[in-house]
C-alpha cells in the first residue's frame, strides 16, 4: 500500500485521538471549574492529566525499578503468550466442537443450549478452581491461564462454525455429491472455506477475548508477571499514582488491539480479500 | 384467471401439531440435563472427588435451599446491577449507531475506538469505575456491565441501519421521503432482527460484567462478593450454588430479550427455531 | 408528436460514470406521449435501467435535459408523479399487504379511513382481494409484484416505471402478469414506461418499442406497434406479431454488430456504486 494511503488510513484514526483527548482534558477543567459530583467527581485522582500518563511510562515503576514502560512492555508479552496458546486451543476446540455439531443435529439440539449457557457462568468464579484443579495435576500456571482464556474464545468460534458451515451453496453440494465425493471432501473441499468469512469473524472477536481471558486468568492464579498482577498492584498504588494503572489500561488496550489486527492480517492473506468491515 | 394462492411457508395450524414438535425440539436438550446431572453425581460419589472441585448436584442443591435468602438477595442486587448497566449500554449503544449511520464519515474514524474500548480487557477498567463512583455503590458495576454492552450492541445496531437493499432507498427516494423518514420506516425495522440479536449477546454479558466488577472491592450483598468470599473460606457448595444462581439470572435476562423479540418481530421468518 | 404534451420528454440525455468513465447513455432523444406504454429493450449494457433512473431522477443526467409530466425530472419526483416497480417486489416484511400497499399514501399524509379505501380499491385491481392482512413472506413471486404494482399505482401517478419487473417470474405467470398489466393500464390510463429483455414481452404489451445498443447507449430505433388493442392471448399467434418481433430482434442486431466488442462493467453495479446509499 502507499505511502499516501497508508498515512490517509492512519489520519483519521489520530484526528480521533486527539479530539479524544482535548474533550477529556476539556471535560476534567470544565468539571473542575464547576465542582462537578455527577456522574463522578472530576479532579486529579479521576482524571489524571492526559499528559501525566503518557509521562508515567516513562518513570520508574517502583522504587530504582525499571520504567513502567519497560515493566508493562514485559507484563504484556508475558499475557500474550499465555492469550495466544488459549486463543488457539479455543479456537481448535471451538471449531471441532462446531463441526461435530454442523454433522449430528441431535447432537445439536442436545448440547447447543448448555454450550450457550456455559457463556453465563462468570469465568471468574470459575477460574480459581480450573487454577486449582491443573495445579494439581502438575500444569504450569500459564496453562491454567490458557484454559480459562480458550473458555472465553472457544464460544464465538463454534457458534459462526456451525453457522458457516451451514451457509454453503445447496446446489455447490449436490455438484460434489455428482462427482460422488464423500462427506470429508465435502467438507473440506467446499463447507469449510465456505465458512471462512464467519470463521474469521468470530477469530476477531476472538482475539480479544484471549486477551482478555488471559488476563482474568492471571488474578487467582496469583501470577505477578503478567498484566493481571500489574493492575492488581497499581490498583493498589492508585490513590499515590493513578496514572500508573490508566497506563496499564492502554497497554492492555493495545495487546487486545494488536491481537485483533494479527487477525485481520491473516484474514486478508488466507481469505484473498478484504474482511468485511461494519459501518 | 388468477391463481389459488401459493403460500410460500405454509404456517402449521393446530396446537397439538405445534406442542408435539416443540417437545421433540427440546428433548434431546432434556436429555443431555438428566444424563449430565446423574454422571456428575454418581461421579462425585463414586470416585470421591475432592467436594472443591466439584461437589455433588445434591450438595448444590441443598445449599441452594439452605442459604435462599443469603442468594436471593444476593442475586437481586447484582441483578439489579445488570439491568441497569444493560439499559444505560443499549441506550447509549443504540444511540450511536444511528448517529453513525446518519453520518457515515464518522463510522471510519471512530470503528478503531471502539474496537480498541472492546479490547480493554474489562477487568482493567474496574478498579477506575471504584474510583470514581465508589466500590460499595452499584454505580460502579452498572458502568462496567455498559461498557460491556456497548460495543456488540453497537457494531450489530450499525450494521443492521446500513444493510438495506439499494432498491429500497431507490424507492423511498421516489416518494421524495427524507432521511429522516427513510431512517424511521425502513432502516430501524430493517436493523431490529440485528439489535436483538446483539440484545441476547448483551444481556448475558450484562450479568457476567457486574459480576466481574464485584471481584475487586464490593458489596458484602453482592454476589460477586459471595462467590470469592465462599470459595475464600472453604465452603464450595455455596460458592457453586452462587455461581448457579449468577448464572441462571444471566439466562432468564437472556430469556426476557427473546420473549420481547417474538412478541415485537413476529413478522420476521427467522422467529421460529433460533437461539 | 407535440412534446409541451409529453409526459416524458428527453432531449440529449447522456451519461457517463465516473467510475470506469463508462458513457451510458449518449444523446437520448425521446417523447413519451400520455396513455402510450413504451417499452425500452436492448442488451446488458446498453443503458435502459439508467434512462429509465434518469427519468425518475435517481439518476442526475451529465448532459442533456428529462422532463416528466411538464417539470424536471428532480420536481416531479419531489411532487411524486411517478410510480416505481422494481425487478425485486421491495416489500417491507414488516408490513402486511395492505399497510406495503398503503405506505406511500402515509407518507402523502392520507387518513387511515381514505387510505383503507384506496387498499381496498387496488386489490381489486391486481386481484388480490383477500390477501390484505398477509405477509410478504407468505405470497408467490407473482403476487408480490401485484403487490408491487398496487403500491406504485396507489396515489394514481400519471407515468409508471417499471425495471423489469417479471424478470425473476416463470414464463407462464409472466404471460399472465402481462395480460394483467394491460388490464391495469386500460382502467387506470396511466402512461407506462417498461425496461425488458424479452423482445415477445416488448412488442406484446407496447404501443412502441424503444430498441436501445449498447456501449454507448443509445436509442438505435423505435419500432411502431400496430397490433389491434385490446391485446389478448390470440394476439401472440398473429402473423403481424411475428413480423413485428422480427423487426425489433433486427434493429437490436443492428445496434450490437456497430458496438465495440470489449466487454464493461455491468451498469447496475455503476449507478449503485455512484449513489452513496
Amino acid at each position: 500500500m502507499s505511502l499516501r494511503v497508508a498515512s490517509s488510513r492512519v489520519a483519521g484514526p489520530v484526528a480521533v485521538l486527539l479530539v479524544l483527548g482535548a474533550l477529556w482534558e476539556s471535560y476534567r477543567w470544565l468539571g473542575e471549574r464547576l465542582e462537578l459530583r455527577w456522574p463522578f467527581p472530576v479532579n486529579g485522582r479521576t482524571m489524571p492529566h492526559t499528559w501525566d500518563i503518557l509521562a508515567q511510562f516513562f518513570e520508574p515503576s517502583r522504587r530504582n525499578g525499571p520504567l513502567l514502560i519497560e515493566t508493562l512492555a514485559d507484563a504484556a508479552l508475558f499475557t500474550a503468550r499465555e492469550a495466544l496458546a488459549g486463543f488457539l486451543l479455543g479456537a481448535a476446540v471451538g471449531f471441532a466442537i462446531g463441526v461435530v455439531l454442523h454433522h449430528s443435529s441431535v447432537l445439536q439440539r442436545g448440547f447447543l443450549p448448555y454450550i450457550v449457557a456455559s457463556q453465563t457462568i462468570p469465568i471468574l468464579a470459575i477460574a480459581p478452581m480450573v487454577v486449582v484443579w491443573l495445579g494439581g495435576r502438575g500444569a504450569p500456571g500459564w496453562l491454567s491461564v490458557a484454559v480459562i482464556a480458550a473458555y472465553l474464545t472457544f464460544f464465538p468460534v463454534t457458534i459462526n462454525t456451525l453457522r458457516g458451515l451451514g451457509s454453503a451453496d445447496p446446489r455447490a453440494i449436490e455438484l460434489m455429491r455428482s462427482y460422488a465425493a464423500g462427506g470429508w471432501a465435502i467438507l473440506w473441499k467446499l463447507k469449510v472455506p465456505a465458512s471462512l468469512p464467519y470463521l474469521f469473524a468470530a477469530l476477531r472477536v476472538s482475539a480479544t477475548a484471549s486477551v482478555v481471558g488471559a488476563i482474568i486468568g492471571e488474578l487467582p492464579s496469583s501470577i505477578q508477571d503478567g498484566l493481571g498482577g500489574a493492575i492488581i498492584n497499581f490498583n493498589q498504588y492508585y490513590v499515590t499514582s493513578p496514572e500508573s494503572l490508566w497506563a496499564t489500561n492502554i497497554v492492555a488496550a493495545l495487546l487486545g488491539i494488536c491481537f485483533f489486527l494479527a487477525v485481520l492480517a491473516t484474514e486478508r492473506i488466507v481469505v484473498r480479500r478484504a474482511p468485511v468491515h461494519t459501518a | 384467471m388468477s391463481t389459488a394462492p401459493v403460500a410460500v411457508q405454509p404456517i402449521p395450524r393446530g396446537m397439538a401439531r405445534q406442542v408435539g414438535r416443540r417437545l421433540g425440539d427440546w428433548f434431546p436438550a432434556l436429555a443431555v440435563f438428566v444424563l449430565a446431572i446423574a454422571l456428575w453425581e454418581g461421579l462425585v460419589r463414586a470416585f470421591d472427588v475432592q467436594q472443591f472441585l466439584l461437589p455433588a448436584p445434591s450438595a448444590i442443591v441443598d445449599t441452594l435451599v439452605e442459604e435462599r435468602s443469603l442468594l436471593w438477595s444476593g442475586g437481586v442486587y447484582t441483578f439489579t446491577e445488570a439491568i441497569g448497566g444493560f439499559a444505560i449500554g443499549c441506550v447509549l449503544s443504540i444511540l450511536t449507531a444511528l448517529a453513525l449511520a446518519r453520518w457515515r464519515g464518522l463510522g471510519g474514524a471512530v470503528m478503531p475506538f471502539a474496537i480498541a474500548a472492546n479490547a480493554v480487557p474489562i477487568i482493567a477498567f474496574a478498579p477506575i469505575t471504584d474510583q470514581w463512583f465508589g466500590p460499595l455503590n452499584k454505580t460502579s458495576k452498572m458502568a462496567i456491565a455498559a461498557i460491556l454492552v456497548f460495543f456488540p450492541v453497537l457494531v450489530n445496531t450499525l450494521r443492521g441501519l446500513t444493510s438495506v437493499r439499494p432498491s429500497s432507498i431507490e424507492l423511498m427516494r421516489s416518494y421524495a421521503a427524507g432521511e429522516l423518514t427513510v431512517l424511521r420506516r425502513v432502516r430501524i425495522p430493517s436493523a431490529l432482527p440485528y439489535i436483538f440479536s446483539a440484545l441476547k449477546v448483551a444481556s448475558v454479558l450484562a450479568m457476567i460484567g457486574a459480576v466481574v466488577g464485584e471481584y475487586f472491592v464490593s458489596s458484602q450483598e453482592a454476589l460477586g462478593f459471595q462467590i470469592r468470599n465462599a470459595a475464600q473460606l472453604g465452603e464450595f457448595e455455596l460458592a457453586w450454588a452462587a455461581i448457579v444462581v449468577a448464572s441462571v439470572l444471566g439466562i432468564a435476562l437472556y430469556a426476557a430479550v427473546a420473549l420481547l423479540e417474538r412478541l415485537t418481530m413476529g413478522w420476521h421468518p427467522s422467529a421460529r427455531g433460533d437461539i | 408528436m407535440s412534446a409541451e404534451r409529453a409526459v416524458v420528454s428527453l432531449r440529449g440525455v447522456s451519461k457517463v460514470f465516473e467510475k470506469g468513465g463508462v458513457v451510458a447513455l449518449e444523446e437520448i432523444e425521446l417523447a413519451i406521449q400520455p396513455g402510450e406504454l413504451v417499452s425500452l429493450i436492448g442488451p446488458s449494457g446498453c443503458g435502459k435501467s439508467t434512462l429509465l433512473r434518469v427519468i425518475g431522477d435517481l439518476v442526475q443526467p451529465s448532459a442533456g435535459e428529462a422532463r416528466v409530466n411538464g417539470k424536471t425530472a428532480h420536481q416531479a419526483r419531489l411532487d411524486r408523479d411517478y410510480g416505481i416497480v422494481f425487478q425485486d417486489a421491495v416489500l417491507y416484511d414488516w408490513r402486511n399487504v395492505g399497510k406495503n400497499i398503503s405506505l406511500p399514501l402515509e407518507l402523502l399524509g392520507w387518513d387511515r379511513g381514505r387510505r383503507a379505501a384506496r387498499v381496498r380499491e387496488l386489490l381489486e385491481l391486481v386481484e388480490l382481494t383477500g390477501f390484505e392482512s398477509h405477509h410478504p413472506w407468505q405470497l408467490s413471486g407473482g403476487m408480490q409484484q401485484r403487490v408491487s404494482i398496487a403500491r406504485a399505482l396507489s396515489f394514481e401517478p400519471p407515468l409508471l416505471l417499471m425495471d423489469e419487473p417479471f424478470g425473476a417470474l416463470d414464463e407462464m405467470t409472466r404471460e399472465r402478469l402481462n395480460m394483467e398489466l394491460l388490464r391495469i393500464w386500460e382502467t387506470s390510463g396511466t402512461t407506462i414506461v417498461f425496461v425488458t429483455h424479452s423482445i415477445a414481452e416488448a412488442v406484446f404489451l407496447s404501443t412502441r418499442v424503444a430498441v436501445m445498443s449498447a456501449r454507448p447507449g443509445r436509442i438505435a430505433g423505435v419500432v411502431d406497434v400496430d397490433l389491434p388493442q385490446p391485446r389478448t392471448a390470440e394476439t401472440r399467434e398473429q402473423p403481424r406479431f411475428f413480423e413485428l418481433v422480427t423487426a425489433v430482434r433486427d434493429r437490436l442486431r443492428a445496434g450490437e454488430d456497430s458496438a465495440a466488442s470489449a466487454e464493461e462493467p455491468s451498469e447496475e453495479n455503476l449507478y449503485v456504486a455512484e449513489e452513496r446509499l
